[in-house]
């Protein structure tokens, strides 16, 4: 057994390292990207955060705004789990784990994006408990070290089992598996609660301090998550010779329809009631859809970002909820504008209004350097490097040319197989 | 035949050496800028949490941060460590009539406190807010310290209101900051991880972030340091006001205080029935900022005319 697993690390090492021109072109150019943003972040880490557009004012940026994004692309994987597990969906079935590794490569960005953020990550073994002083139960940012944590190992566990058991041609023990996939459906919902806690728990932040944050969130990761695995799909389908059922991408699409649908609901409520009412705590949502006068300065960097995201997702949800969204040409369209509308709408649409105003009143913009844009940069570059070696070994396995007992039995025809967006 | 395959042999290898130096050099790149790094001592990294230190711990800390202060600054300085007296328990007041916005306060503190000049750090905010308002969205807060006070204007300093119900200290993931018992809430310099969640947390916006190393000018520095308060700080931490404890810990009044050209402000021991504070408290119509937040701060404003 141990001698077998060896085996399997051994040929997946070398499995990793195979495929053809485009393969080692796409991975050598997002290692390139990494490298990019591996130096951009040694300039931060011996200059300090100084690199980065942040003040006091403004004290979290894009860091923050791509963590909270990918958080929700991490929930998403339930949409897919739910489906497949709940209701015995056969197609879902088929694609459940690719899901559930993008949901592995999502909280590995994310935990990239919150460690870039931290100005002393030398301390960051003072979040162990017991070595380290964990705030726990208290800090909602305890709470998130293990939900984020909790996940990943939940989800490595669950996609690492069974694709092992596929390579064994092996039927997975029922016990090791199933009741931590239920785990996962609960835990998922949490990772997205528990961040949306981050900021609604924060009683000098108007802007977040509101009940609906928490639905939001959940609602514009069911979004944006299907919408990037549809995308997802749609090039495993291009490069490797894996089936990817029709029925599973129209599933997903309802997904994302109901989920945009209700996002903009949402949406339209908290913009009524910040409007409505007009009372004094409505100056973040004024900054955010039309900007400021302050002083006789007229304050509106995110006019744009929020305009462009909102027309996005109507045009998304117009091709959605129309027969256009049956042709998948129109539903990829689609699925890009979900995804860019919505980064923008959560990421830094919801985290730079909750600064501006500051609690004193003062406006302060925000707009990251080139430098800290390089290191997001790298940490997608990264995600997606993981995301694509991750595919590059599960879809062999899942459609049994790399087995225990065939090896890589890889024909020369599949041998760009792993690329992926 | 033989030499066909030698060929390609010294053609592997050649590729294989190519690609090995390709990777050594991209990885060179990527961490070049680590040359300019200055390493921490392995102390330093290991140092434990602050209420986890025994005197003699905290008494090597101290000698070890005192040489590097040296080091760095080319200052001679001197760190205690003075602790909360029982029984004793700190607030504020400050008369808003009295308040011209000079901000002399605000200046007193950075010198007092070993403040970053570059990039400029200070504690003290004074908003030049209009008259017949609470409204803070409406201050200014950067008038010109020259014409003050105008028209038409009242001036209200702000600071770390060092509230009973702190969401500061809250929301911190690894206890870094804690309110003493004499009511100051203080950061441990030396556990702070840099994740600014208590500057989201902070309703009066009472907390600053050393972007990068503090630059201070050798003779500004005041030598006198306390380990919980006026240290210089190391990059990537969180800082605010902390009642000078290292003063008012000994008996003195904050440096602020002891500045302020109009005497509109009253510092004190909240459980002293003879104290000034007291007096203000009971008799004048005190009021706290953002009541709302249910923050309870420690700093009372009061307009007395």
């Amino acid at each position: 057994m141990v001698k077998d697993y060896v085996l399997f690390l051994g040929r997946a090492c070398k499995l990793s390292f195979t495929g053809g021109g485009p393969f080692y072109a796409w991975m050598i150019f997002l290692t390139i990207l990494c490298g990019i943003g591996g130096n951009a972040y040694m300039t931060q880490f011996v200059s300090g955060l100084t690199t980065t557009g942040m003040t006091d004012q403004v004290s979290w940026g894009a860091y923050i705004a791509n963590f909270t994004f990918l958080v929700g692309v991490a929930a998403a994987a339930v949409m897919l789990v739910i489906p497949a597990y709940v209701y015995r969906n056969k197609e879902m079935h088929d694609v459940v784990l690719f899901g559930e590794l993008l949901a592995i490569a999502a909280i590995v960005m994310c935990l990239i994006f919150v460690t870039v953020d931290l100005g002393r990550p030398d301390r960051f073994w003072h979040m162990i408990p017991v070595i380290g002083k964990f705030n726990f139960p208290v800090s909602m940012l305890a709470w998130d070290v293990i939900v984020l944590n909790g996940y990943l190992l939940l989800n490595l566990h669950i996609c690492g089992y069974l694709l092992f058991c596929k390579y064994m041609d092996r039927k997975p023990t029922w016990l090791f598996y199933i009741p931590l996939v239920f785990l996962a459906i609960v835990w998922a919902v949490s990772i997205h609660t528990v961040t949306a806690f981050l900021y609604v728990g924060l009683v000098g932040r108007p802007f977040w301090n509101a009940a609906i944050i928490a639905p939001r969130f959940l609602c514009s990761a069911f979004v944006a998550g299907p919408a990037i695995l549809i995308l997802a799909f749609q090039i495993i389908r291009r490069v490797s010779t894996y089936e990817i059922p029709d029925k599973a991408l129209h599933l997903l699409r309802n997904i994302v329809t109901t989920a945009l649908l209700i996002n903009l609901f949402l949406f339209a409520c908290e913009v009524f009631k910040e409007y409505y009412s007009g009372a004094l705590h409505s100056a973040s949502m004024t900054y955010l859809l039309q900007g400021l006068e302050h002083h006789g300065h007229t304050y509106n960097a995110l006019v744009p970002w929020i305009w462009t995201a909102l027309v996005l997702e109507v045009v998304a949800m117009i091709i959605l909820i129309t027969p256009l969204g049956k042709k998948l040409g129109y539903l990829d369209a689609a699925c890009l504008f979900c995804i860019v509308g919505v980064w923008i709408e959560k990421g830094m649409g919801l985290i730079i209004p909750g600064f501006i105003p500051t609690p004193l009143g003062n406006i302060v913009e925000y707009l990251p350097t080139t430098n800290e844009l390089l290191i997001c940069m790298g940490a997608w570059a990264f995600g997606i490097l993981i995301y694509s070696w991750m595919l590059r070994l599960a879809i062999p396995i899942m459609s049994g040319q790399f087995s225990h007992e065939k090896g890589i039995a890889l024909s020369m025809s599949s041998a760009s197989e792993g690329e992926m967006k | 035949m033989a030499t066909e395959t030698n060929n390609e042999v010294k053609r592997r290898s050649f590729l294989k050496a190519g690609a090995g130096v390709a990777i050594a050099g991209a990885i060179g790149a990527t961490l070049a800028p680590l040359r300019n790094m200055k390493s921490g001592t392995l102390d330093g990294f290991f140092q434990q949490h602050y209420t986890r230190l025994s005197k003699d711990d905290i008494q090597g800390i101290i000698t070890r941060l005192e040489g590097e202060i040296g080091r760095d600054y080319g200052a001679k300085v001197t760190i205690k460590d003075p602790k909360p007296k029982s029984g004793v328990r700190f607030a504020y007041a400050l008369n808003l009539s009295r308040c011209n916005g000079s901000r002399r306060c605000v200046t007193a503190c950075v010198q007092e406190n070993n403040q970053s000049r570059d990039p400029a750090i200070q504690y003290i905010k004074v908003l030049e807010m209009p008259s017949g308002t609470f409204d803070l969205e409406q201050s200014d807060h950067y008038y010109d310290d020259e014409q003050v006070p105008k028209e038409g204007k009242y001036y209200l300093p702000v600071q770390c209101q060092q509230c009973e119900n702190p969401p500061c200290t809250k929301v911190c993931p690894v206890e870094a900051t804690w309110k003493e018992p004499d009511g100051v809430t203080v950061i441990d310099y030396n556990w702070c991880i840099g994740c600014r969640y208590c500057m989201a947390a902070c309703p009066y916006e009472a907390r600053r972030f050393n972007f990068s190393k503090p630059e201070i000018p050798k003779e500004d520095i005041n030598p006198d340091m306390g380990y919980l308060s006026n240290r210089i700080r190391p990059v990537g931490v969180v800082e605010k006001c902390h009642f000078c404890l290292h003063r008012t810990r000994e008996g003195k009044n904050p440096a602020c205080l002891e500045v302020c050209p109009t005497g509109a402000r009253v510092f004190g021991d909240l459980n002293d029935p003879e104290s000034e504070i007291r007096y203000i408290i009971k008799n004048k119509r005190t009021y706290v900022l953002k009541e709302e937040a249910g923050t309870v701060p420690a700093f009372f404003y009061y307009f007395d005319v």
